[in-house]
């Protein structure tokens, strides 16, 4: 089921990379509110892994989601439009950034709540397989998330009943400001150890060489193993939240992000290109995101008189507060 | 006519939920032999693919169960204690319940959460009596809190078929109650019952206090006549029917086993005084604020709000009148 194509790899890798600098841009002008967590520099992850996944494949992701909802085939006008706070987004405008969420490719939403997406996940494809269908399931989170009991707790509901869930941790070297050594004892791999879910460490800035272990991943939870864990070691090449640009916020070394950049996802795919090839497809990604911002500051904003509308899923409805 | 405890009557509606529907399984610690007596016999009957014992992984089960009901599974979660709800608050709160909105009407997230033994079990003291139910119709999570038995049947399955997530309490206090049940009907959300027709003072009782109110209006029947109202569920609340009630008695009493400051009661008396001009100010009986149930069983009683303290209240609701 794996796509193994290096030019639709490379096209998920360009357009998650564009996707992000145009939504910065948007940060920057205004027309995107309360600003955005940039995925920039962990685009092979997103793309690697979804690359690995079938149709019937769910996913839930965290506050650094655009890659992992535009990687399994959310429309990026869509998603842009979201962002934007409009009505055509993907969620109607009433989850932006953090919540994006598309129930009809399997993404069952970005998760503001750090370590939230694994004991969902594993709940979801626990049910799919209950009701008859063939449903492996991906959780992305950071490495600030294997400190959460939840997390911890998930691994171990997954791994009892074994239930097939990718646990994929992006680490990036930082939870917010907070450096891995200064916040995991022990090793990410180790958490999986205790639960028997095998883990593999691998080189995150690779789009291919994340395909290759998450592929060998699904093909042994397809053929009836349990969860397994994938630690991909990368690097964010832009702040925590865009947040960062105003308050200035000192904790890393200056050249730690020059030296990172040295490994670009993006580049590192598209020498895998010919040159006519990732032409074409960074030609057709510029034009498919013009197109989405053009649609996202095109569409419409949500009417006020609605804005407690799909509270309830029954139908429901709430007593105004005023009056 | 057949008598059926309050314990049984939730024992059958999870059993008549699981034989009609098969998306409905159940989660729980211990639940496969019953410990709580409520799924006594289910996983005999239904299997323990669907009757499940969980590890000791509140907030890991409890978004377990978001996500299988997201995959559109209805689970039924049922916890031992009621502190645990402090523990899973933010999975139901923050997950659940958010998930349709969020979403943009995306998806439902029907899950029930059964509370059996929620408020004081004597004995248990202060990490086992709280009764936590305000918080979540504070939140806006359907919140229901039966009485009696054919009401715990009768919310308990239309909380399995409501398709957001539902948090059913049953209070210890209500376990044991035995009622003749001629028929075993759904009851809608958000309609309250009169359990006894009065005209000088209305009293809402929550749960278990239902049978205390109805014990002290008997007690002062001579004196006074009180009509006895039962919300049923807290939220939605029944606001018109309660406005019915009051606006027929003009006086208003509120017995409530949960802590004083921003609890039920004080919400029923606010959402009743934006509309109806009463008589005489209205009273609330209630758990001292911030209240943490002493182990002592005399201290443990001295907490909970008790029919004297009813008895006082609804004299001086009459005194008061103006
Ligand atoms: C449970 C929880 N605690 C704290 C926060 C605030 N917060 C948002 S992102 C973040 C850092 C998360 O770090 P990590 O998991 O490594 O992911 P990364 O941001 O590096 O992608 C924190 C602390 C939160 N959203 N949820």
């Amino acid at each position: 089921m794996t796509d193994t194509d290096p030019v639709r790899l490379y096209r998920t890798v360009r357009l998650i990379r564009r996707f992000e600098e145009r939504a910065v841009e948007l940060v920057h002008g205004g027309q995107i509110v309360g600003g955005i967590h940039p995925y920039l520099g962990q685009e092979g992850i997103a793309a690697g892994v979804c690359a690995a996944l079938g149709a019937d494949d769910v996913l839930a992701g965290t506050h650094r989601g655009h890659g992992h909802v535009l990687a399994r085939g959310a429309d990026p006008a869509r998603m842009l439009a979201e962002l934007c706070g409009r009505v055509t987004g993907l969620n109607a405008g009433r989850g932006g950034s953090m919540h994006a969420a598309d129930l009809s490719i399997g993404v069952l939403g970005a998760n503001a709540i750090v370590g939230a997406s694994g004991a969902i996940i594993t709940g979801a494809v626990w049910a799919y397989r209950r009701r008859g269908r063939d449903t492996v399931g991906v959780s992305f989170f950071g490495d600030g998330a294997v400190n959460e009991g939840m997390l911890l707790e998930a691994f171990n509901l997954a791994a009892l009943w074994r239930v097939p869930v990718l646990f994929v941790c992006e680490n990036n070297g930082y939870a917010t400001t907070m450096p891995v050594a200064g916040a995991v004892a022990g090793s990410i791999a180790g958490r999986a150890a205790a639960f028997d879910i095998p883990a593999v460490d691998v080189d995150g800035q690779d789009p291919e060489a994340v395909r290759v272990a998450a592929s060998a991943a699904v093909d042994r939870m397809r053929a009836g193993g349990g969860p397994e864990l994938i630690e991909a070691r990368t690097h964010r090449f832009d702040a925590h939240h865009t947040f960062e640009h105003a308050v200035r916020l000192d904790y890393r070394p200056p050249d730690e992000v020059t030296r990172a950049r040295a490994r670009d996802p993006v580049r590192i795919q598209g020498e895998r290109l010919t040159d006519t090839d990732r032409a074409a497809v960074d030609a057709e990604v510029e034009q498919t995101l013009d197109a989405a911002v053009r649609f996202a500051l095109n569409s419409p904003e949500p009417d006020p008189a609605d804005a407690l509308r799909h509270l309830y899923a029954s139908g429901l409805t709430a007593r105004t507060g005023g009056g | 006519m057949p008598r059926l405890s309050y314990r049984r009557a939730l024992t059958r509606a999870l059993a008549d939920e699981l034989a009609r529907d098969e998306a409905v399984f159940l989660l729980g610690e211990d639940i496969q032999v019953g410990a709580s007596l409520v799924t006594t016999g289910l996983a005999k009957r239904f299997g323990t693919e669907r009757i499940r014992d969980t590890p000791l992984s509140e907030q890991a089960f409890t978004s377990f169960a978001t996500g299988a009901a997201l995959a559109g599974l209805r689970p039924v979660i049922e916890f031992q204690i009621p502190s645990l709800l402090f523990l899973v608050f933010e999975q139901i709160v923050n997950h659940a319940h958010k998930f349709p909105l969020m979403t943009g009407g995306q998806c439902a997230v029907p899950v029930t959460y059964l509370v059996p033994g929620s408020g004081s079990r004597t004995g248990w003291a202060g990490q086992h009596s709280d009764h936590p139910y305000s918080l979540f119709a504070h939140a806006g999570v359907v919140t229901v809190v039966p009485a009696t038995p054919a009401d715990a049947y009768g919310l308990l399955v239309t909380a399995v078929r409501h398709d957001d997530p539902v948090v059913v309490f049953a209070p210890a206090g209500a376990m044991d109650v035995r009622d003749d049940v001629d028929e075993l009907a759904p009851v809608p959300l958000g309609r309250g019952r009169i359990h006894r027709n009065g005209c000088d003072v209305t009293v809402v009782a929550i749960g278990h206090l239902v049978h205390d109110a109805l014990a002290v209006a008997e007690e002062l029947a001579d004196q006074i006549s009180v009509e006895v109202f039962d919300p049923r569920t807290l939220y939605p609340f029944d606001i018109g029917g309660l406005t019915e009630s009051v606006a027929r008695t003009g006086r208003l009493v509120v017995l409530d086993d949960a802590n004083r400051s921003c609890g039920m009661a004080a919400e029923i008396i606010a959402s009743v005084v934006e509309r109806v001009r009463l008589l005489a100010p209205p009273r609330r009986v209630t758990r001292p604020d911030g209240a943490v149930l002493p182990f002592a069983p005399a201290l443990d009683r001295a907490v909970q709000p008790g029919r004297e303290q009813l008895v006082t209240a609804i004299h001086l609701t009459m005194k008061d009148t103006s």
